[in-house]
């Protein structure tokens, strides 16, 4: 069902085209955080007004869409703005990652890598990887400007003092192509490693924020680390417990109020794709009663 | 076998259901009509077209209504229907000078040029509460006076032309459209004021409060309150003048404030702002407060590191609309970063274990 | 190298119709400690900030001897002073306070500027600070505590050591003895002495207390009024003053 009294994927062509520029300026400074102006949607900030709008600008009536928050197609959020651009764009939506030409995402890169055809959305809340080392923006805009980057690894550098290691687990701080910062939106840190010269166009879009960065294809982006203190990206150590993927990120699930937990992929299209291949894991049996 | 969490869709579904039947109330009860709401809950409707930053009553009754009287979430419905509007251009800057005022008030002078309206005020009512008004009942007419025709000159005008108030010049630059151009630091006095004019009630109240009790004192009198309606008319570039398009009800307040006077300039009295669509006064009142304690550093005044000194601070935070979406989202799951910290400490743990 | 390390000439910088500092020159070599005294008001801190930067001069120029040739401040972009800040550049304030990162801890804060240009590895940069904590007199076991757990005088040690980690070939000193007590005063006296001598810094001091530049300073610059009125090697303008307000300066401390 297609809304008509809105224009097609609910903004203005003024709009996107304005939003549209900022992604191309974003694209030739990878990891720099351009400004525009972001428009209020009809849904909370918070909640992914940044990536709807460059899913906005960005879609075409060809697209095929996919919607993930936490790894899922069928949490609430993924589901609402899934939603919201059939309803406003009637664009086809799908959940397997490998038919998907747009990505929209939340807090996760999917498993299945991603291919040259793809673009990958991710909604910011806070685009700013200083923020909270220098709450100012005047001041955060002016270190990105000079490369001022020593208050970063200040910061590993406490970590490791308090804790033995860096105690950064999510939103992991990147460097992009040895020039720029970057915060790559609350992604577990064991997503970092997709990021670095990937073939699909990865935007990064912060609505409350104004703020729009991006990552070119095949662009270098390098977790920040000591040579001693060299970054790991990790997991639960376990294997799914549906699929028996041993390299997914896993989500863990409390069964009872005894304490017993299972392990399931987050990235539920990929267990899916696993399991009707025949892979089985410690507790998966049929896929059958788990229809949506 | 274990079964995943499923079924989002059918859950939002119902609970959508489940709210419009709250929203409605019981059904033996009449429906609430948006007429009813423009007209009895007018200062609601104001707030909403002020901070909505869309001046029609009409839709702004209809927001509070789908809203459920929840404010914040009406303006927010208002700003997302206002981004949908094409903008045809922008008028011609409205003459306050020339309203017709309801209610005009001022505090630093006993009496002047236009007179002093009380207009329909809650000043010098007793908050007691009027149990007649929970028995339906038919309402006294209250008296007329004849309407006081001719411009009513501005307070800071007169004060002005004996050149005791620091003069404010037009810069002559179009104004910045904060709604179209991303926020800029440092902000002109042009956007801050328009950012303020859309900013939370509350927090500009608790701001300006802040400055009276002294987190940035600016030693404001109220040299002028007015409300009432102006004209608002459009340059139409076909015609080569401007057209009236239509009459909007505006509050003004102009604060007189201490200055002490610097190395190069003898004592002057300053000014602060504040602008709202309809009848808004406190908001009004308190931006004007907060206008001035941001105009610290254009004043040669000592930043005391107030919260009302801040411009970042203050343009950041204002809005009512992003704070409460950033609030709210906390709700949304975070499964993926929980369990990311939670393998962390884990980890820690176990090494502080051994 | 060869030739002064910094160049000022006819540095002048007023408020108004007041004047902050006017007319100031001078040349600081290699290895050379300066002095610059004067009573609150006579313009010596506003030198000082104006040669770190941290303040806009009206006229003048101030030409620092850098890696790739002699280059005017002044005239240089933010980016490149920045930068010169934090690496050919120090800056030890008054208030530790305004020199420090009273969230971060003493390792830290050592350690910040190390990363700034650079360094890359955990286990050096510990040791370079806590090699810094012993050259400061503060115990290798209080590397993880914050500077707030410090008294006044650790503090002001914790910032010098924060400040000459990199090896600055300039330090600007803003009365660094100011809010300190009298024993804790010599004591960092004598310990900035030392590092001075070990290290053969360059060295700018602004400080009101004669008994300060006495001890640390080659040369002497005596400020009044925005103006110098008088500069000289610090024995020759402390034992044989010759203007007027220098010697009303030396004999109001020496009575004391």
């Amino acid at each position: 069902m297609t809304d008509h009294a809105y224009n097609f994927a609910y903004l203005d062509e003024e709009t996107k085209r304005m939003i549209r520029r900022a992604i191309l300026k974003a694209i030739a400074v990878p990891g720099y955080q351009v400004p525009f102006a972001s428009r209020e949607m009809p849904m909370p900030y918070g909640w992914g007004t940044g990536g709807v709008q460059v899913t906005a600008a960005c879609l075409t009536p060809g697209d095929v869409l996919k919607v993930i928050d936490q790894g899922a197609d069928d949490t609430t959020n993924a589901v609402s703005i899934r939603r919201f651009f059939q309803r406003t764009a009637g664009v086809a939506t799908t959940e397997a990652t490998t038919e998907a030409t747009l990505i929209q995402t939340r807090h996760r890169i999917p498993e299945t890598p991603l291919t040259a055809d793809q673009i990958l959305v991710y909604q910011v809340p806070i685009p700013e990887p200083l923020r909270f080392l220098e709450p100012r923006e005047t001041e955060t805009r002016k270190m990105h400007a000079l490369e001022e980057y020593g208050l970063m690894h200040v910061k590993l550098y406490e970590d490791i003092a308090r804790h033995g290691e860096i105690a950064t687990s999510y939103a992991y701080p990147v460097k992009v192509g040895d020039r720029y910062v970057m915060d790559p939106s609350p992604i577990p840190k064991f997503d970092n490693p997709k990021l670095s010269d990937s073939p699909a166009i990865q935007l990064f879009g912060a609505g409350r924020e104004s703020r729009i960065y991006a990552l070119p294809p095949h662009t270098r982006v390098v977790s920040l680390d000591f040579d001693d203190h060299p970054f790991t990206p990790s997991k639960a150590d376990h294997a799914c417990d549906l699929c028996g993927a041993a390299e997914s990120y896993l989500d863990e699930v409390i069964t009872d109020d005894l304490g017993s937990r299972m392990f399931v992929c987050s990235d539920t299209d990929f267990c899916r794709t696993r399991r009707e291949a025949g892979q089985v894991g410690r507790l998966g049996g049929t896929l059958e009663g788990e229809a949506a | 076998m274990y079964v995943a969490v499923k079924g989002g869709e059918r859950a939002i579904d119902n609970a959508h259901a489940f709210l419009a039947e709250e929203r409605r109330g019981d059904p033996a009860m009449p429906d609430l009509s948006v007429g009813q709401i423009a007209g009895q809950l007018k200062l609601a409707v104001n707030r909403v077209m002020a901070e909505g930053s869309l001046y029609d009553p009409g839709l702004a009754a209809l927001a509070i209504k789908q809203a459920r009287g929840d404010m914040v979430e009406a303006v927010f419905l208002i700003r997302a229907y206002r981004t949908t509007l094409p903008r045809f251009g922008s008028t011609v800057p409205v003459e306050t000078g020339q309203m017709a005022c309801i209610r005009r008030i001022s505090a630093t002078f006993k009496d002047l040029p236009g007179g002093q309206i009380l207009g329909p005020t809650f000043d010098y009512t007793h908050r007691l509460l009027d149990f007649k008004l929970a028995a339906e009942g038919g309402m006294p007419a209250a008296p007329e006076a004849p309407s006081r025709p001719g411009p009513v000159p501005h307070v800071t005008a007169l004060l002005d032309r004996d050149g005791l108030i620091q003069r404010e010049t037009d810069s002559g630059t179009p104004a910045p459209d904060l709604t179209r151009d991303p926020l800029h630091l440092p902000a002109s006095r042009a956007l801050r004021l328009q950012a303020l004019a859309r900013a939370d009630e509350g927090f500009t109240l608790a701001l300006a409060y802040s400055t009276q009790r002294g987190y940035g004192r600016t030693h404001a009198f109220v040299g002028e309150l007015r409300i009432g309606m102006v004209r608002v008319s459009l340059d139409l570039p076909e015609l080569g003048f401007a057209v009236e398009i239509a009459e909007i009800e505006l509050s003004e307040c102009e604060t007189v404030n201490q200055f002490t006077g610097s190395k190069t300039e003898p004592p002057q009295f300053t000014r602060g702002y504040g602008l709202a669509f309809g009848q808004n006064e406190r908001k009004s009142l308190a931006m004007s407060l907060v206008d001035r304690a941001l105009r610290w550093r254009e004043l040669g005044e000592e930043n005391i590191g107030a919260p009302a000194q801040d411009e970042e601070f203050v343009l950041m935070h204002s809005d009512n609309v992003q704070a409460t979406g950033f609030l709210e989202h906390i709700k949304l799951p975070h499964y993926v970063d929980f369990q990311s910290e939670l393998e962390l400490i884990r980890r820690l743990r176990a090494e502080a274990a051994k | 190298m060869s030739g002064p390390l910094l160049q000022v000439r006819n540095l002048t910088k007023t408020y108004g119709a007041r004047i902050g500092c006017a007319d100031v020159g001078f040349d600081l070599w290699p290895g050379e400690v300066l002095g610059i005294v004067g009573e609150s008001g006579s313009g010596k801190s506003t030198l000082l900030s104006c040669l770190a930067g941290h303040q806009a001069p009206d006229a003048g120029e101030v030409i620092f001897a850098t890696a790739e040739g002699p280059r005017d401040v002044l005239r240089m972009t933010e980016s490149e002073r920045r930068r010169l800040s934090r690496t050919d550049w120090a800056y030890v304030h008054q208030n530790p306070r305004d020199g420090l990162r009273m969230g971060v801890t003493a390792g830290g804060n050592v350690g910040e500027r190390l990363m700034a240009v650079g360094a890359r590895n955990y286990g050096s940069i510990r040791e370079t600070a806590t090699d810094w904590l012993g050259r400061v007199e503060i115990a290798a076991d209080r590397i993880d505590d914050r500077p707030r757990a410090f008294s006044g005088g650790m503090q002001q040690r914790l910032q010098i050591a924060r400040n000459l980690v990199t090896g600055p070939r300039l330090v600007f000193m803003d009365e660094p003895t100011g809010g300190l007590d009298v024993s804790v005063q010599a004591r960092l006296l004598d310990l900035l002495r030392g590092l001075v001598r070990q290290m053969g810094l360059s060295v700018i001091i602004v400080t009101h207390d004669l008994a300060v530049v006495r001890l640390l300073a080659d040369r002497l610059m005596v400020m009044k009024s925005g103006r110098v009125v008088e500069q000289g090697l610090t024995d020759q303008v402390l034992d044989d003053p010759q203007h007027a307000y220098t010697q009303l300066l030396v004999s109001s401390i020496l009575q004391v």
